[in-house]
């Protein structure tokens, strides 16, 4: 059944990439258990607005969450307290009346702040364009069923390109290592025939742009599978890893 | 003006290898000098970027969101069609093709339609060569399905995310382009303007999201790919971002937009649950094919449906159309629930609601059969309603999904302004009056992959080359009006916000010219737009400052195109005196309550010229010629 909750929100206010960032207090009243979390902040942005300030600037598109585009830190964890979900997706029935949430941005060395909770994931972007695709042009492509692919091995490489690229793994490492995101490309590709003649220059590649653009190292502490809102296995790390050792040692490439 | 669509002569299935054969070519050496601008990043745009940086071009490409990846092609569920005929079920270019003209209700136009059968099969070549991970069999062959009522089974898909993997596809390849430095990527821009020079398109002005500069940027070409306008509805399937900006603010500078009237809903998605909702989700359509849709015979019936006997429900598609029952087509099967619900039979809460049920589908295949077709929806709907769709019915309403029309292009898909052409959703060109299950994402990679590569370069090559720069005056004059909107939009300082008027603008559409239309309606809508148009301009609220990030600006800005679109969209509704596909206009119907068209007078798309602030737009018509396909009226009882 519906309800109104209301609640105490803290939220992470910050002007641009240079200001100093603050948490500001707002009261959610008569907040539905239906809504969405990013309903309830259009309905506080709504308020602000009215009231003359300024609304909580906050990254979503889809809201149905498959583009990766939302999320910030609610109490503590990427993507609020459900498992396997998005916070678009995160609906206000899983709070209670009289709850304080806190709300903040990705925090990364390699993310910096926009505005509020909107974060510049571009690092992610450039982890891609150092080798997560085939060198394959348009056209002159084989017959889609010339080389047969298991059922088995498709599945996996779907499980791996399941990822969203929203970087809450990122935002959940201690380190803010890009792993789990990294690995998860890299796998999808390794796995498949299609992407095997590339797999040894492309496990380096990528590596090496994960490390350049300042995102940390991975010492396993597991957060990253444990907040993913697309429950990404961390198998794809080792996967990565024996990709990446094996082209460290035996490829050409280095 | 006469609208002159360049159709090839010849038979219609070797019409484009001739024309191809016939296009002039750009020397391998010269492509290097043309720079070519890509508004959109999803299926079309994506595909688009990195065929023509693979050709050689410069291209420059942009888009809204944070990163290309984001597009809303991302959100597609269900799969993408091709006659591969893999199934050895009888598939066949003709039969994609015979479909998809039929699907359109004689709509759209022959030629192009099965140049998109044609190319449906390279597409998937394309796209598994990328490594995009489709279903496969046992034996490892790729697995289909059948689709929207799909008489063969050819739908590719990559469980419920076939748009997210397409999308992953074309964005790998056009990541690589920008590496090789052949793209240059613009993400968090909004495109405002096209910058017309001496009746070509010389390039474009963009808003930077981040910093609020306003940006000039030159091209020898510019391609538009910028999805579709079904958020003029304010509620649909659509994301958030998804805009009429840039190709309503591309038809004031002189491109065509033809039908756009010709909008789709569909019949499933989760229900309405309050004021707050900010977009709907759609349930895949493919539920229909076990579910059983209902509602209490009894006007106001407020028990729940546990409660209602057998007897007292009223399983009305199986009563109307005996014989495809709950898979009669999407506009039918809306039009149908919102009957329901105007007789105040619908149900939930809100009474805007119909069952569908698998409660039956449950006893006769048991669960775990269901589990496995559909775990994943009932899952996904569970999350968002708190209930148990293994238990109670699910309940279920149509929502806006997709629209047809778009601008105007020819078969080179070149607007009527030369050099700028339009890709994907954002062009009206293959799906007529009702687009079928799978086939925009087909369209959308056939257009960005394997069509404009050909059409744009014998549109470079035919032109002698001018030398574009930014330091014309004609960009000087885009970029300040664009910065004098700006201003007066922040100037208002009125009341009311942007969020509040759209909200409004999408109740006159979805009252007046949704599922079902009448002349006394939309007329009544356009005096509503019109009057809320003029309030918006007195009484709109938007904070901030131009000079930052502005998530309110954005939004003001599209609200404002919106409220003059959705005034076209009634124009187009109301001249268009008959009913097809997913217009009707209740006028114009069979006695089964079918859309009734008027193949006499109306087999033309509608193509409205902009004629000026406060003028009415003009109307042209490009007469279609059926010669493969014979026009027929469709029924479904
Ligand atoms: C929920 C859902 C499910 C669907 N499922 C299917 C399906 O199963 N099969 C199928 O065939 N079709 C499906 N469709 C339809 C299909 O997804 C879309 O029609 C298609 O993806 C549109 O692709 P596009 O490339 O034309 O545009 P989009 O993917 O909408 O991309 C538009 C791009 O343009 C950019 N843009 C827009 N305006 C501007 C501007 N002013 N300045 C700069 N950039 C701009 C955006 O940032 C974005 O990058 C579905 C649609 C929805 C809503
Ligand atoms: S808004 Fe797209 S994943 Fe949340």
């Amino acid at each position: 059944m519906t309800k109104t909750l209301n609640l105490t929100l803290k939220v992470w206010r910050q002007n641009g990439p240079d200001s100093m960032g603050r948490l500001e207090t707002y009261n959610a009243g008569d907040i539905s258990t239906d809504m969405s979390f990013l309903e309830m902040i259009d309905v506080i942005n709504e308020q602000l607005t009215i009231e003359g300030k300024e609304p909580i600037a906050f990254d979503h598109d889809c809201r149905e969450g498959i583009c990766g585009m939302c999320g910030t830190v609610v109490n503590g964890r990427p993507h609020g307290p459900e498992k396997g979900t998005t916070l678009c997706q995160l609906h206000m029935r899983h709070f209670s009346d009289g709850d304080t949430i806190v709300i903040e941005p990705w925090r990364s060395r390699a993310f910096k702040i926009i505005k509020d909770l909107v974060v510049d994931r571009g690092a992610l972007d450039k982890i891609i364009q150092a080798g997560g695709y085939v060198s394959v042009n348009t056209g002159g492509a084989p017959d889609a069923n010339a080389i047969p692919i298991s059922q088995d091995t498709a599945e996996k490489a779907m499980d791996a390109a399941a990822c969203i690229g929203c970087g809450a793994c990122v935002a959940a490492c201690p380190n803010a290592s890009a792993m789990l995101f990294t690995s998860a490309k890299i796998s999808q590709l390794a796995l498949l025939p299609q992407g095997r003649p590339e797999a040894a220059t492309r496990a380096i590649a990528m590596v090496r742009a994960m490390d350049e653009l300042g995102f940390g190292n991975c010492t396993n502490e597991r957060e990253c599978e444990a907040e993913c809102p697309k429950e990404i296995s961390i198998v794809n790390i080792a996967r990565m890893n024996r990709e990446f050792f094996k082209a460290a040692f035996f490829s050409e490439v280095k | 003006m006469r609208l002159d669509a360049k159709i090839p002569a010849g038979p219609v299935a070797e019409k484009w290898d001739l024309h191809r054969f016939g296009l002039k070519l750009v020397n391998p050496a010269n492509k290097r000098k043309y720079e070519i601008i890509v508004v959109g990043t999803g299926l079309a745009g994506g595909s688009a970027s990195a065929s023509l940086a693979e050709l050689g071009y410069n291209v420059k490409t942009f888009c809204i969101q944070d990163s290309p990846r984001r597009a809303h092609s991302i959100a597609a569920q269900g799969g993408i069609n091709a006659s591969k005929n893999y199934q050895n079920d009888g598939d066949s270019d003709w039969r994609l093709f015979y479909d998809t003209v039929k699907g359109g209700d004689f709509r759209a136009r022959e030629a192009n339609v099965y140049r998109l059968a044609q190319l449906s099969g390279n597409i998937i070549d394309q796209c598994v060569a990328q490594g995009v991970p489709f279903a496969r069999e046992y034996g490892g062959q790729l697995a289909n399905r059948s689709f929207g009522g799909a008489q063969v089974s050819r739908t590719f898909y990559a469980r419920g995310q076939t748009g997210q993997q397409l999308l992953l596809g074309a964005y790998s390849a056009l990541s690589r382009q920008i590496a090789a430095g052949k793209v240059k990527m613009y993400p968090r821009r909004e495109m405002l303007d096209v910058v017309v020079i001496d009746g070509q398109a010389g390039g474009i002005v963009a808003r930077n999201l981040v910093t609020g500069e306003i940006e000039k940027y030159s091209a020898d070409a510019v391609v538009l790919a910028t999805g579709g306008y079904a958020n003029v509805f304010f509620l649909s399937t659509n994301a958030m971002a998804s805009n009429v900006t840039a190709t309503y603010r591309a038809y004031k500078r002189g491109a065509f937009f033809a039908n756009p009237c010709f909008t789709q809903i569909h019949p499933t998605c989760i229900p309405v649950h309050g004021t707050y909702q900010s977009k709907l989700t759609l349930m895949s359509e493919s539920l229909r094919n076990d579910g059983r849709v209902w509602v209490p015979k009894k006007p106001g019936d407020k028990r729940s449906p546990s409660q209602i006997p057998e007897s007292e429900r009223d399983y009305y598609l199986e009563n109307k159309y005996p014989s495809f029952g709950n898979l009669v087509p999407r506009d039918v099967a809306s039009r149908n629930a919102k009957e329901q619900c105007d007789l105040g039979k619908g149900v939930g809460e809100t009474g805007l609601a119909v069952y569908l049920d698998f409660a039956d589908a449950i006893n006769r295949d048991g669960r775990d059969v269901i589990t496995k077709k559909y775990g994943n929806l009932f899952q996904m709907y569970e999350k968002i309603t708190a209930e148990n769709p293994y238990e109670t019915p699910m309940m279920i309403y149509p929502a806006v999904h997709y629209t047809m029309g778009g601008l105007w292009v020819d078969y080179n898909l070149m607007s009527t302004i030369d050099g700028l052409f339009v890709l994907g959703e954002a062009n009206f060109s293959d799906h007529g009056a009702n687009r079928l299950g799978a086939s925009a994402l087909m369209q959308g990679l056939a257009d960005g992959y394997f069509i404009i590569p050909y059409t744009i370069g014998g549109y470079l090559a035919a032109n002698t080359k001018k030398q574009v720069s930014t330091d014309h005056p004609a960009f000087k004059e885009s970029a300040d009006r664009i910065e004098s909107g700006v201003k007066r939009l922040l100037s208002i300082k009125g009341k009311r916000t942007a969020d509040d008027f759209h909200r409004q603008l999408g109740n006159i559409m979805w009252e007046y010219c949704g599922m079902s239309r009448n002349d006394e309606d939309l007329i009544k809508a356009r005096k509503l737009i019109r009057d809320l148009r003029g309030e918006f301009w007195e009484n709109v609220l938007v904070p901030g400052s131009d000079k930052d990030f502005n998530q309110s600006l954005e939004k003001a800005g599209r609200v404002a195109d919106f409220l003059e679109f959705g005034e076209l969209m009634v124009i187009d509704a109301l001249a268009r005196r008959e009913s097809c596909g997913g217009h009707f206009n209740e006028g114009y119907q069979t006695e089964e309550n079918e859309a009734r068209r008027d193949d006499e007078n109306f087999c033309h798309v509608s193509a409205w010229e902009y004629k000026g602030e406060g003028k009415d737009p003009e109307l042209n018509k490009e007469q279609l010629a059926f010669e493969n396909v014979k026009l027929t009226q469709r029924s479904y009882k």
